[in-house]
């Protein structure tokens, strides 16, 4: 039984690495753009979240209403004033770029907030659980795992059913074209990354209250989130919900072997599917 | 339009001068056991190693296309070795640090056989994950002392040579003969029939391909060597700090973000850009140090700028003004009737 436990709970916890992963999914399927500071943008928005809790005493949950508005402003921002000058056919520019702004983020929080772990108050949901069988559910788990399905079915929604979806999709296909036919790439670049920085302030709000967080954890989240986008295979926003599961459930599944493994079986398992099928168990566009 | 007369050469008189100064200037920093004191011969040393990181991250980045922000792993992995093998093997540091590239060289095939498959970025974020993958797994091995990590024996340090001044007098020299070899083979390297290949597949891979040179192959070894020499760095690195741990061994920010800062600073894609990213690096390190985040926020904002204001960094405006070489890769072609070199290739 402690087995399923370890399965559950990482499948849930697969949850948090989707949304971790599906703003980079995002970015990647529009603009072919990886952005290497997207772990310290998660970070981020966990600390304006806790800025906003604590500043108006209300729920974490409740201060999304100000951060995502904040984390998509700031998107839309960083996209046309900075990132959009270094796409093109160089991969450097975009690489180095985001690479510096990671570097420029982390030290920014740590000058505003210190290296101190915080963490956000979540009240009664960090403890609330449910019952079922013999297993005991976190309910902030469940909730995140159920946020994290919401958002990836109105992503895909979105991208098939929706004018601004087309607009993506005309972009990622042929840049110029879709020039030609009246849209303009920048400003639906600079959508995609607000898009896509809304969702990364859903995932820092979740992972802050999951758990204690502090300026230097980005990379590693961005880690995580990228190899949920392997696993399930570029390009396909389901295929990431899945691999975040299948790396979630391998870091539970590798804790309850030796709590040293946790991390490292999660990376193994990574791995190994790399090997095996290197776009990943669900490809859609190859990179 | 005769083509008597004509010569075809690589050097100029620039890069002749630039040789016989540089030449010099190597003499008198051998000699700097004898003219610098303790904590100068350190901070040169920190600059050597430094300096062979970046021209190897920029053989990696600037001519393989392999930008990697993975190379901490192979510092720590060299790091690691020379403890594993001085403490467990008894070897002589000296000897260690070589072993320590052979077995960085060793590691890096399965490595790259894996994170090849990802391309451009994602093989970035790929290189990553393996340093963490190194990381995670020295910090199970309780005999090099774990997640905490170890110091250096004295008796092993000791050993190296007689009384404190000969042993950092050694290290030092370990330091500048390790940037010297570093510089020197990525030089070598691209003025060789590989260089050549490596040049024209930076240029354009289609047409690279189209005249048989085979790509994956050329970026292989490429990965393979510097994978070696970079092990090779950190073992040295950690003689130098005489204690290793996980973190320390394996920092991204140490072992890779400054590195690319510096080749970014000085001129991704030219020898002489890590030579003058290193001192741009160090002068603004020792001047701004003592504001701590700001001095990174400061590096990481001079980054962005170059990269999208002069992409080719601080060489690259002194190469396009002055059309200088120091380092002769591409070929001249050589008016009789003029003393002016009109440039060929690149």
């Amino acid at each position: 039984m402690d087995w399923v436990n370890a399965v559950i709970q990482g499948a849930l916890l697969g949850g948090l690495y989707a949304l971790f992963a599906a703003g980079l999914s995002l970015i990647f399927g529009v603009m072919r753009l990886v952005n290497i500071a997207h772990g310290d943008l998660i970070v981020m928005a966990a600390y304006l979240g806790l800025t906003t809790s604590v500043a108006l005493g209300v729920h974490p949950l409740l201060a999304l209403v100000l951060v995502i508005p904040m984390m998509a402003a700031i998107g839309y921002v960083l996209q046309r004033g900075i990132l959009n000058h270094t796409l093109g056919d160089d991969l450097l520019p975009p690489l180095l770029v985001t690479f510096g702004l990671s570097v420029i983020i982390q030290n920014v929080l740590l000058e505003g907030y210190s290296a101190d772990p915080q963490k956000m108050n979540g009240g009664a949901l960090e403890t609330a659980s449910v019952s079922v069988g013999s297993l005991s559910l976190g309910l902030l788990p469940i909730l995140t795992f159920v946020v994290a399905v919401g958002v990836i079915a109105g992503l895909q929604w979105m991208f098939y059913h929706t004018a601004l979806g087309r607009s993506f999709r005309a972009v990622s296909d042929n840049q110029d074209i879709a020039q030609l036919m009246g849209l303009n790439k920048r400003h639906i670049f600079g959508l995609a990354m607000a898009l896509a920085l809304a969702v990364t302030a859903i995932g820092g709000i979740f992972l802050g209250i999951r758990t204690s967080f502090d300026p230097s954890i980005g990379g590693g989240r961005l880690i995580f989130g990228f190899e949920a986008v392997i696993i399930g295979g570029l390009g396909n926003l389901w295929g990431t919900l899945a691999g975040g599961v299948i790396l979630g459930v391998a870091q539970t599944v590798g804790a309850k072997i030796d709590p040293g493994w946790q991390i490292l079986a999660g990376h193994i398992v990574f791995l190994l599917i790399l090997a095996v099928r290197p776009n990943g168990l669900f490809p859609r566009v190859s990179a | 339009m005769s083509v008597q007369g004509y010569r075809v050469t690589r050097g100029s008189n620039a890069s002749r001068l630039a040789g016989l100064l540089g030449l010099i200037i190597l003499l008198i920093l051998i000699a700097a056991p004898w003219w610098a004191g303790r904590a100068d011969m350190r901070l040169m040393g920190e600059v050597f190693l430094y300096l062979a990181l970046a021209s190897l991250w920029n053989l990696m980045a600037g001519y393989a296309g392999l930008v990697s922000v993975g190379q901490q792993a192979y510092v720590g992995f060299g790091g690691y070795m020379l403890f594993a093998l001085t403490i467990f093997g008894g070897l002589n540091p000296v000897v260690a640090i070589a072993i320590a590239g052979l077995l960085g060289a060793a590691i890096s095939v399965p490595v790259a056989a894996l994170i090849f498959r990802l391309r451009g970025a994602y093989f970035a974020i790929g290189t990553w994950v393996m340093a963490e993958v190194f990381r995670l797994s020295f910090a199970q091995v309780s005999a090099l002392g774990g997640g905490s990590g170890t110091s250096l024996p004295a008796n092993i340090v000791r050993a190296m040579a007689d009384g404190r001044d000969a042993r950092e007098a050694l290290s030092y020299w370990l330091a500048l003969g390790m940037a010297v070899l570093v510089v020197a083979a990525v030089y070598l390297f691209l003025r060789s029939r590989n260089g050549l290949a490596l040049t024209a597949i930076r240029d354009n891979e289609l047409a690279a391909r189209s005249l048989g040179i085979d790509i994956f192959r050329t970026k292989f070894l490429v990965y393979i060597v510097t994978s070696a020499m970079t092990a090779m760095v950190g073992a040295l690195i950690f003689l130098q700090k005489l204690r290793i741990s996980p973190d320390a061994a394996f920092s991204v920010n140490d072992w890779t973000a400054f590195v690319i800062f510096i080749v970014v600073i000085g001129g991704i894609g030219t020898i002489e850009g890590p030579i003058i990213g290193t001192l741009v690096f160090f002068a603004l390190r020792e001047t701004l140090a003592d504001l701590g985040t700001i001095y990174l926020m400061v590096l990481g904002l001079v980054a962005i700028v170059i990269m999208l204001k002069a992409p080719k960094g601080i060489w690259g405006l002194i190469k396009d003004r002055f059309n200088l070489q120091l380092f002769p890769l591409g070929y001249r072609v050589v008016r009789p009737d003029s003393t002016r070199d009109d440039q060929k290739g690149a």
